[in-house]
C-alpha cells in the first residue's frame, strides 16, 4: 500500500470539507470574505452557519459549538426565520420551550434528592472514577433494597397492620387447616414468655430464634387466610406470592435497564472497546480530579497501563508464535490447574454439607449446653462459607500466575472464579438445607411431604440461615475495618520497622468489596420470601456500610497502583449482579413449586405447594379467562410461541450482521475516496506546474 | 430586571440580572443553581474593586488556572486557550466564557458537543487535524511531566500506530473531526471521564 504522498498545503486548504471545520471553530476571527449584498461582517458567521447546514436548524442554540455571543446571534437569527411560519407553530414552538424550561428546573430541583450526592463527588474528585463507581453501585443497592422493602410492606404488611389495629372496621381470617393430618400441623416456637435470662434475648436476636421467630419477620408470622377490609376480602397469600415476584421482577428490569444506559454503543462492534488504545488515551483523562495528588498518580497509572499493555501486545505477538511442544506444555498445565481449583472448590462445597447438617443437627437437640456454645454452632455455616469466601480468592490469585495468561484475561478469569465461590457456596447451603428438609428414610415425610418433625415450619428455618448470614456478613465488615484496617494503619504510621513498612497501607480493593456487597445482595434476594423484612435490614445494613467504607477509603487507604476503569467495573459488575438474581430465581423458584409448602404455619397452609395458590385462584374467575389463562400454560401455547421468539431473534442477528457488512464496505469507500482525492488533487497541482 | 443572587452562599454581593440569567440557562446546559456557583467561583478570581461588573470584566490564564478544578489538569492551557474568546490572544476568560467551558464540561450536555471541543482541544497545533505529532503531545501530556514518565519512542510509535490503525477511517495518517467523533462515540468511558463539576 503505497503511503500516501505529501499534496500542496494550500490545495487542501480549499476543499470544501476543511473550510466547512474551520468555520465551525473559529469564532469572530475566521470570518472568510462576507458574500456581496449582505449584511456586515457581524452577521456573517451566523448566516453562513446557516446556509451550510440546513437541516440542523432545530437544534437548539446551546447544542452549537460556538462562543456565547455567536450563540446568541444564532439564536437571533432563528428567532427572526420563524417569524414568517404559522400562528400555529409558532404557538406550538413556543409551548415546547416553556415546557423544556419547566422540565429543567424539576431536573435541577430533583437533583437536591440524589442521596450522598455531595460525598460521592468528594469521593470523585479524590479518587478518580473508578473508586467512585463502587460507592454508586452502594447507593444504588440502597435504593433497590428500600423500594423492595416498600413493595413488600405496603401489599403484605400494611393490611395486617390496618386489621390488628382495628381501622376501618375489618377482621383477619386466619388460616383453619383442612384435610390435613393433625400431625404435620403442630408448631410450637419456643416463645420465651416469663422469667428468661437477658443474654437469651441477645442469642435470640442473632440467630433468629426464640422471640424473633414468631414475630413478622419470618414467613411463619403470616398464617393468615385472608384480611377483611370492610367488605372486601383481601386475598393475602395470593399477594404474598405475587409481591415475591413482583420484587425479584423489579430488581431485573432496574439492573438490565442500568447496564444499557452505558452500553449502547457496542453490539454491532465484536472489537473490545474497553482495551481499545482510543479509550485509554482520548478518555484516558479523568476531568474530576481537583486533588494535585492524585493527578499525579493518575499520570502514574496511566503510564502504567499504557505500558502494560503495549508489553501485552508484544506478548500476544509471542503466543502466536509458540511451539507445538510449549503448546503442549501450557495446556497441559493448565488442564492440571484447572482440576486442582476444582478439587478447591469441592472441598469447600463438602464442607460446608457437612457444617450446615451438623449445624441443623444440634440446634434440634435441646441442650443444657453453654448459650455461646449454642450461639457459635448456629453460626457455623455462616463462619464456613466467609472463610471460604477469604481463602479461596488467595488460591486462584497464587494459581493463575502458573497458567501464562495475558494479564487482562487472568484479572477477568480470577474474578468470574471468585464470583463462582461465592455465589455457589450460597447453593450450597441451600441445597444442604432442603436435602435434611427432605430428608425421608423412613416414613417420615408420607403424611405431608417434608420432614415435619424436625422442620414443622421449614421455610422460618430458611428464613433464619439467610438472617443469620446477613448478620454475619454485616459484623465481618464491620469487624474488619475496625480490628484490621485501623492497626494496620496505625502501625504502618508509628512503626518504622522495615517489614511493616514493605507490607504498607492496603489498597482500596475494588473487586473484593464489590463481590462481597453483591454476595450480600444475593442473599437478599433469595432470603425475601422467606422472610418479608429481610430488604429492610438490608437497606439499613447497606446504608451504614457506606459511611464505614467511606471513612476506612479515606483514613486508611492509599490509591491502588492499577486501578480498574470505570466503566468496565461498572458494567461487568452489574452483570455479576445480575447472574446473582437469576441464581436466586433457582431456590425460590424450587421451593415455591416444587417443595410442600409447611402445613403448620405460614399463608400456604392449605395448598400442598406455594404455587397453587394461583390455579386456586384462577379456578375462581369466569369460565373464559380461566380457560385463555390455562391455555396460555399449556404446552400448545408455550412451543409456538418459542419458535416464534426464536424466529424474531435470528431475524435481529442478521439485521445486525447486514448492518456490520454494510459499515465495512463504506469503511472501505472512505478510504478509496481519501486516495482519489489525493490523486487529483496531485494530478491538479502537476497541471498546474505545466 | 430584577437581580437574582446567589445569596444563600454567602458572601459578597453576587448578583446577575434576571433576564442575563434566563439567557444564560437557555444558552447553556447548566441549571440556574450552577451558574449562580459558576459567578460566585469567577467574582473570587477577581480583585475586591472589579467584583461589582464580574460580567465583562476578563480574567488573565493565570488567574483561572488557581482553580483547583483545572489547576492539576494536564490539558489547563490548552482548555483555556480554546474557549477563550480574547481578541489579543493571551488566553485571558471573560465570564461567558468561563460559562461556555461550564457548560461544555457539564453532566447535561450532549456528547457531540463535549467530543467537538475534545477534538479541539487535542488538536495542539490548531490546524483542523489529529496528526503524529498532536498525538504524540497528548500522550505525553497523559503520562505526566517529567522526563521519565514519558514512554520510549519505541512504545510511542507503536501506541500512535495502534491509535490510528484504530481511529483512521480513510487512511490519511490523521484524524479529522469526524473520524474523531466517530470513534469517541464508541468509547465507554468518555462521557463520564469529561467532566468537570464545580
Amino acid at each position: 500500500e503505497e503511503p500516501p504522498a505529501a499534496a500542496p498545503v494550500d490545495f487542501l486548504q480549499e476543499l470544501p470539507s476543511y473550510r466547512s471545520v474551520r468555520r465551525r471553530r473559529g469564532g469572530s476571527q475566521e470570518l472568510g470574505p462576507a458574500p456581496p449584498g449582505t449584511a456586515g461582517s457581524r452577521g456573517a458567521a451566523a448566516r453562513a452557519l446557516l446556509q451550510d447546514r440546513d437541516q440542523q436548524d432545530a437544534r437548539p442554540a446551546r447544542e452549537k459549538p460556538l462562543s456565547m455571543a455567536e450563540k446568541r446571534r444564532f439564536r437571533d437569527f432563528q428567532q427572526a426565520d420563524t417569524e414568517h411560519l404559522s400562528r400555529w407553530k409558532k404557538w406550538r414552538g413556543a409551548n415546547s420551550k416553556s415546557l423544556k424550561k419547566a422540565l429543567r428546573e424539576v431536573k435541577g430541583l430533583s437533583s437536591y434528592l440524589v442521596l450522598w450526592r455531595h460525598d460521592i463527588r468528594s469521593i470523585e474528585g479524590k479518587f478518580g472514577t473508578g473508586i467512585q463507581s463502587y460507592f454508586s453501585f452502594l447507593r444504588f443497592l440502597v435504593l433497590l433494597n428500600f423500594i423492595i422493602f416498600i413493595l413488600m410492606f405496603s401489599f403484605v404488611i400494611l393490611p395486617i397492620i390496618i386489621s390488628k389495629y382495628g381501622i376501618f372496621n375489618n377482621s383477619i381470617a386466619y388460616t383453619s387447616p383442612k384435610n390435613i393430618e393433625d400431625n404435620c400441623t403442630i408448631y410450637e416456637p419456643s416463645d420465651n414468655k416469663g422469667l428468661v435470662y437477658f443474654y437469651n434475648y441477645l442469642i435470640d436476636l442473632f440467630s433468629g430464634t426464640g422471640f424473633l421467630e414468631v414475630t413478622s419477620l419470618f414467613y411463619g408470622y403470616y398464617t393468615i387466610d385472608a384480611v377483611w377490609i370492610s367488605v372486601m376480602r383481601y386475598n393475602l397469600p395470593l399477594a404474598y406470592l405475587l409481591t415475591t415476584f413482583a420484587c425479584l421482577g423489579l430488581s431485573l428490569l432496574w439492573i438490565i435497564v442500568r447496564c444499557v444506559e452505558g452500553f449502547k454503543q457496542n453490539l454491532v462492534h465484536d472489537a473490545d472497546p474497553f482495551q481499545s488504545y482510543c479509550n485509554k488515551v482520548f478518555a484516558g483523562w479523568d476531568f474530576c480530579i481537583t486533588d494535585p495528588n492524585a493527578a499525579r498518580l493518575k499520570h502514574r497509572s496511566l503510564q502504567y497501563e499504557l505500558h502494560t499493555d503495549l508489553l501485552e501486545e508484544m506478548l500476544k505477538q509471542k503466543i502466536t508464535e509458540r511451539t507445538m511442544k510449549e503448546k503442549l506444555r501450557i495446556y497441559s498445565l493448565r488442564v492440571f490447574i484447572n482440576i486442582i481449583v476444582i478439587a478447591i472448590l469441592s472441598g469447600c462445597f463438602y464442607s460446608i454439607y457437612r457444617v450446615t447438617v451438623f449445624s441443623q443437627e444440634k440446634s434440634s437437640v435441646i441442650d443444657n449446653a453453654n448459650s455461646l456454645v449454642k450461639l457459635l454452632e448456629q453460626y457455623l455455616p455462616s463462619m464456613v462459607i466467609t472463610l471460604a469466601n477469604f481463602i479461596a480468592p488467595l488460591i486462584f490469585s497464587f494459581l493463575i500466575q502458573f497458567e501464562e495468561y495475558t494479564p487482562a484475561f487472568e484479572i477477568k478469569l480470577t474474578l468470574m472464579r471468585c464470583v463462582f465461590v461465592r455465589l455457589a457456596n450460597i447453593g450450597v447451603l441451600l441445597f444442604s438445607l432442603w436435602s435434611q428438609i427432605s430428608d425421608c428414610d423412613t416414613d417420615e415425610c408420607k403424611p405431608c411431604g417434608y420432614n415435619y418433625e424436625l422442620y414443622p415450619c421449614w421455610e422460618s428455618d430458611v428464613g433464619q440461615e439467610m438472617y443469620k448470614l446477613m448478620i454475619f456478613d454485616f459484623i465481618v465488615i464491620l469487624g474488619v475495618a475496625l480490628f484490621v484496617d485501623y492497626p494496620r494503619k496505625l502501625l504502618v504510621t508509628h512503626c518504622p520497622c522495615k517489614l511493616v513498612q514493605w507490607f504498607g497501607l492496603q489498597e482500596f480493593g475494588i473487586s473484593d468489596n464489590i463481590l462481597e456487597i453483591i454476595y450480600g445482595q444475593t442473599i437478599c434476594w433469595i432470603g425475601t420470601f422467606f422472610s418479608p423484612l429481610l430488604p429492610a435490614i438490608a437497606t439499613i445494613k447497606y446504608f451504614i456500610i457506606f459511611y464505614v467504607k467511606k471513612i476506612v477509603l479515606i483514613h486508611t487507604c492509599k490509591p491502588a497502583a492499577r486501578p480498574i476503569r470505570a466503566s468496565s467495573s461498572n458494567f461487568f459488575f452489574l452483570v455479576v449482579l445480575l447472574i446473582g438474581l437469576v441464581l436466586g430465581f433457582f431456590p425460590v423458584g424450587i421451593s415455591i413449586g416444587h417443595i410442600p409448602s409447611s402445613k403448620a404455619c405460614g399463608p400456604f397452609r392449605n395448598f400442598s405447594t406455594s404455587w397453587e395458590v394461583i390455579p386456586d385462584t384462577i379456578l375462581g374467575f369466569p369460565t373464559l379467562l380461566q380457560k385463555i389463562l390455562f391455555a396460555m400454560g399449556s404446552e400448545a401455547f408455550a412451543v409456538p410461541f418459542f419458535m416464534i421468539v426464536c424466529i424474531i431473534m435470528f431475524y435481529f442477528i442478521a439485521l445486525a450482521r447486514a448492518h456490520e457488512r454494510a459499515v465495512e464496505q463504506l469503511k472501505e469507500q472512505l478510504v478509496l475516496e481519501s486516495r482519489d482525492k489525493m490523486f487529483l488533487i496531485r494530478k491538479i497541482a502537476e497541471a498546474q506546474r505545466h | 430586571g430584577r437581580r437574582e443572587g446567589s445569596g444563600a452562599m454567602g458572601g459578597s454581593a453576587s448578583l446577575i440580572p434576571r433576564d442575563l440569567l434566563g439567557e444564560y440557562q437557555e444558552l447553556t446546559f447548566l441549571s440556574k443553581q450552577e451558574i449562580l456557583l459558576a459567578y460566585k467561583r469567577f467574582s473570587e478570581l477577581l480583585p475586591r474593586e472589579e467584583r461589582e461588573n464580574a460580567c465583562s470584566v476578563r480574567v488573565p490564564k493565570s488567574h483561572i488556572l488557581t482553580l483547583p478544578e483545572l489547576r492539576a489538569n494536564p490539558f489547563q492551557h490548552r482548555i483555556c486557550h480554546v474557549f477563550s474568546t480574547s481578541e489579543t490572544g493571551d488566553d485571558s476568560m471573560s465570564f461567558e466564557d468561563f460559562l461556555d467551558m461550564l457548560s461544555v464540561f457539564s453532566d447535561s450536555a450532549t456528547s457531540d458537543i463535549k467530543s467537538h471541543y475534545a477534538f479541539r482541544i487535542f488538536d495542539f497545533d490548531d490546524d483542523g487535524t489529529l496528526d503524529r505529532k498532536d498525538l504524540e503531545q497528548l500522550v505525553n501530556c497523559l503520562t505526566g511531566q517529567g522526563e521519565e514518565s514519558r514512554l520510549s519512542s519505541a512504545e510511542m510509535e507503536q501506541l500512535i500506530q495502534n491509535i490510528l490503525d484504530e481511529s483512521d477511517i480513510d487512511r490519511d495518517g490523521t484524524i479529522n473531526m469526524s473520524e474523531f467523533q466517530h470513534v469517541v462515540s464508541r468509547s465507554p468511558d468518555f462521557a463520564s471521564s469529561f467532566k468537570i463539576v464545580l
